[in-house]
């Protein structure tokens, strides 16, 4: 294993966990893989601490005190689109829906190797991809990949990296249905199978921002018993 | 539920089968229809038996008082004959005859209370005869003539009586020898019409029959309505129960007054009060037990985190340590493998125990899962010598299911037979028909012995306590496996003999809620078939081609029950 030099830094990462040998532990392991730590032990100075540090990517444990996490990813997604990964120790409740809805990109369930974390952390900090085109349409939709912006109409819409991520992935390839585990595979690096709420839940929210009609989605379609394509140009 | 099956049995019954059923099941019925029926035959024999009393007294008294009419009517004709034959000048024999019947006729009154008819006794003899009211001589019956002929004296008989305008009534006719000095024998006829008898006969009759009606109907009625009283609190006692039973503990019998039905009630109201009691006791002590355990298995996460994640970074730089901490590190790493799998299994079970596992079922090819099943076992194969070899024996594959447990069901049958196969051939079969996909995993290893392949499914169980794991699986797969197959309502069996391996077989049906009836492929395999000592063990259904063992339930709580 090779510590990367110091100067080069993956990312900032916001740790927002009570436990402190956790919080310590997690700080070893993303110094050795090359990311800039900070912590944050409770809940309720968990924004304060967010406008200090200004992270790439949030580490947000779901049970907090003061404030929990779904709290946070709610009041975090209100000003930036950062990607939140939570962590948490069931993965069959509804409380993982329920954080993935108030925004969070990804999950990771306690206990987790190291390895698993990096990689997870890595996906969402990843600025520079191969672009192989620089402009893609859906209908009156556009995409620019280079500039990270998306136009309905000519109007600008928000979307947190994520969702252009999983935009960007369907209209690519226009005439190809995508599954839940080929999106798991492409928008989120899972090299397994993997939970496919994920995708669920997010092509809702990314519908919500980019549909005229959430209900009757025209940009992404639903391919039923397979998965997702874009819509006809 | 118990009304549903019901009403089933009414639509697929034929209707006399429905009617049995109904007549068997219902006490109001068959004591209404006993009454009934009583209430018929007492009520015919006393109809009867008025009936016939009064038109006994009718006629005895209509027959009483037209004898002695008659009686006194053959005087009078006797003496206007005898008046005519001493009279100085015989009248013809025509105006004899018409004085004889006039002078009778006068006394029948008006209306008229009888006819008259004075016949020759012998006929044939051109002699006159006369009638009054046009009443027909084909009223006389010849049998009443020939008594007459033969006695000479008064006879009487009930006939009817015949008019000329071919109008009948019902008579009572008497008659009796009249000698005419001048002309010869004669029979005189009083003819006596019955209608009013007959009309106040057939008020009564009518009057007893509507009046049975009516009592028959109100005794019926009467009859339903205190075998409604009696019957309805039970009625109401059985639904109750069976609310009961289906697990509405809260159900009450209504309890009105102080009477044998109100003491049913109470008692019956105490005794689900009590049931109540202890079954929520039992509830909470087995959720507060299960919230135990699935609290513990959370808590304990965060820590173990925090090892897991030292844990590696030890073992990441396991040679930088001398070489007893290198290996310390290495068992490290490897323990705390098991020690996530164990907690992992621990709460998957607490989540099937409290009953909130729930199934996601999608379509996918059993082949493709089972393919994959079976590589991801391959370095634990490789590490035991044993080859593993998937025999497809259907031409379709595709089945719906929860794809994640029955994964998870194959790969725990597969490190079970890795475990237990000593390095021998290891077969998988699968084949899909309409009904049911199965799975067979079939091992050449120490085999079970018997009885014990209803052990297996047991928390913990362990063929030989003295054998040592060598895979380190937690004691609980195949328990959980045993879950999972009855979530899906399938079966997970074992078949096994000293020395001879095991077969464990995992049977889905295709579509849920339907009861399996077979499997697509066999449990013994082949050579076997006969063997007597074989077991089995059955999640769900009744599995008659197969040993029958204690139900699945025996399995809920943990090792003990079935050891």
């Amino acid at each position: 294993m090779n510590p990367p030099a110091e100067h080069v830094s993956l990312g900032k990462v916001l740790v927002v966990d009570d436990d402190p040998a956790l919080a310590e532990m997690l700080g070893i392991v993303l110094r050795q893989e090359g990311f800039t730590p900070s912590f944050c032990g409770n809940g309720a100075k968990a924004m304060d601490a967010f406008h200090a540090v200004q992270p790439d990517v949030v580490l947000l444990d779901v049970m907090l005190p003061g404030m929990n996490g779904i709290e946070i990813c709610r009041a975090i997604r209100k000003e930036s689109g950062v990607p939140i990964v939570m962590l948490t120790a069931r993965s069959d409740t509804a409380e993982v829906v329920e954080g993935l809805e108030s925004g969070a990109d990804d999950y990771i369930v306690k206990p987790f190797k190291p390895k698993e974390l990096v990689a997870r952390l890595r996906v969402r900090v990843r600025q520079v991809e191969v672009v192989p085109a620089v402009e893609l349409a859906i209908g009156d939709l556009v995409i620019d990949v280079k500039a990270h912006k998306v136009t309905r109409a000519g109007q600008m819409l928000s979307l947190t990296p994520l969702e252009f991520d999983l935009l960007a992935c369907i209209a690519r390839k226009p005439d190809q249905v995508f599954t839940r585990q080929e999106l798991l595979h492409d928008v989120w690096g899972y090299q397994n199978a993997a939970d496919t709420r994920l995708v669920n839940v997010h092509v809702q929210r990314l519908r919500s921002k980019v549909e005229h009609d959430p209900e009757n989605p025209v940009y992404v379609l639903t391919i039923r018993g397979i998965g997702y394509k874009a819509g006809p140009a | 539920m118990w009304h549903r099956v019901t009403s089933h049995l009414q639509w697929a019954a034929p209707p006399f089968l429905w009617l049995r059923s109904r007549w068997r099941k219902s006490l109001l019925l068959r004591i209404t229809a006993f009454t009934f029926a009583a209430s018929v035959v007492v009520l015919t024999v006393l109809g009867f038996s008025l009936l016939s009393k009064v038109s006994t007294g009718l006629m005895n008294t209509k027959e009483q008082s037209s004898v002695s009419e008659a009686s006194a009517g053959h005087i009078e004709a006797q003496r206007v004959v005898e008046a005519a034959d001493a009279a100085p000048t015989a009248p013809s024999p025509a105006r004899l005859v018409d004085a004889v019947v006039a002078n009778l006729a006068s006394r029948s009154g008006s209306p008229a209370q009888f006819d008259v008819l004075l016949l020759a006794a012998t006929p044939g003899q051109l002699l006159p005869e006369r009638g009054t009211n046009l009443v027909s001589t084909s009223s006389i019956d010849p049998d009443l003539r020939l008594t007459l002929a033969q006695t000479r004296s008064q006879s009487w008989a009930y006939a009817p009586i015949n008019y000329i305008d071919g109008t009948t009534v019902p008579g009572l006719i008497v008659g009796s020898p009249l000698r005419i000095p001048s002309l010869g024998e004669y029979d005189l006829f009083y003819l006596f019409p019955l209608t009013q008898e007959q009309q106040t006969l057939d008020l009564v009759r009518s009057s007893v029959l509507v009046t049975g009606a009516l009592l028959l109907l109100l005794l019926t009625i009467i009859a339903r309505i205190v075998t409604r009283v009696v019957v309805n609190p039970v009625r109401r006692a059985a639904h109750t129960a069976t609310l009961l039973a289906e697990g509405h503990l809260s159900e009450r019998m209504p309890v009105r007054g102080e009477d044998d039905l109100a003491q049913l009630a109470t008692t019956f109201n105490d005794m689900a009060a009590s049931l109540q009691l202890q079954i929520g006791q039992l509830e909470e002590l087995s959720r507060v037990q299960q919230r135990f355990v699935s609290d513990v298995s959370h808590e304990l996460r965060t820590p173990l985190t925090t090892i897991r994640m030292a844990a590696d970074l030890m073992f990441e730089n396991r040679e930088r340590f001398d070489p007893t901490t290198a290996r310390a590190a290495e068992l490290l790493q490897t323990q705390l493998d098991r020690f996530e799998e164990m907690l992992n299994d621990l709460l998957e079970i607490s989540r099937f125990d409290a009953g909130v596992a729930v199934l996601e079922i999608e379509n996918f090819e059993l082949e493709d899962l089972i393919t994959r099943a079976i590589e991801i076992a391959e370095p634990m194969a490789l590490r035991a010598g044993t080859p593993v070899e998937l025999l497809v024996k259907s031409d379709s594959t595709s089945m719906s299911g929860d794809r994640r447990r029955i994964y998870r069901v194959v790969r725990n049958l597969l490190e079970n037979a890795i475990e237990h196969g000593e390095g021998k051939s290891i077969e998988v079969s699968i084949a899909v028909d309409e009904h049911a996909a199965a799975i067979t995993v079939r091992d050449q290893g120490v085999g079970l012995r018997p009885g014990e392949a209803t052990l297996v499914f047991n928390r913990f169980w362990r063929a030989d306590a003295a054998r040592a794991r060598t895979t380190g699986g937690t004691g609980l797969g195949l328990s959980i496996a045993f879950e999972d197959a009855r979530l899906h309502g399938g079966w997970l069996e074992a078949w096994g003999q000293p020395g001879q391996g095991c077969c464990f077989r995992l049977t889905i049906p295709l579509v849920r809620d339907e009861m399996l009836s077979h499997s697509p492929l066999p449990l013994i395999p082949a050579g076997f078939e006969d063997d007597e000592t074989v077991s089995a063990t059955t999640t769900t259904g009744v599995h008659l081609d197969e040993v029958r063992l204690p139900p699945a339930d025996a399995f809920r709580f943990g090792p003990k029950a079935g050891a």
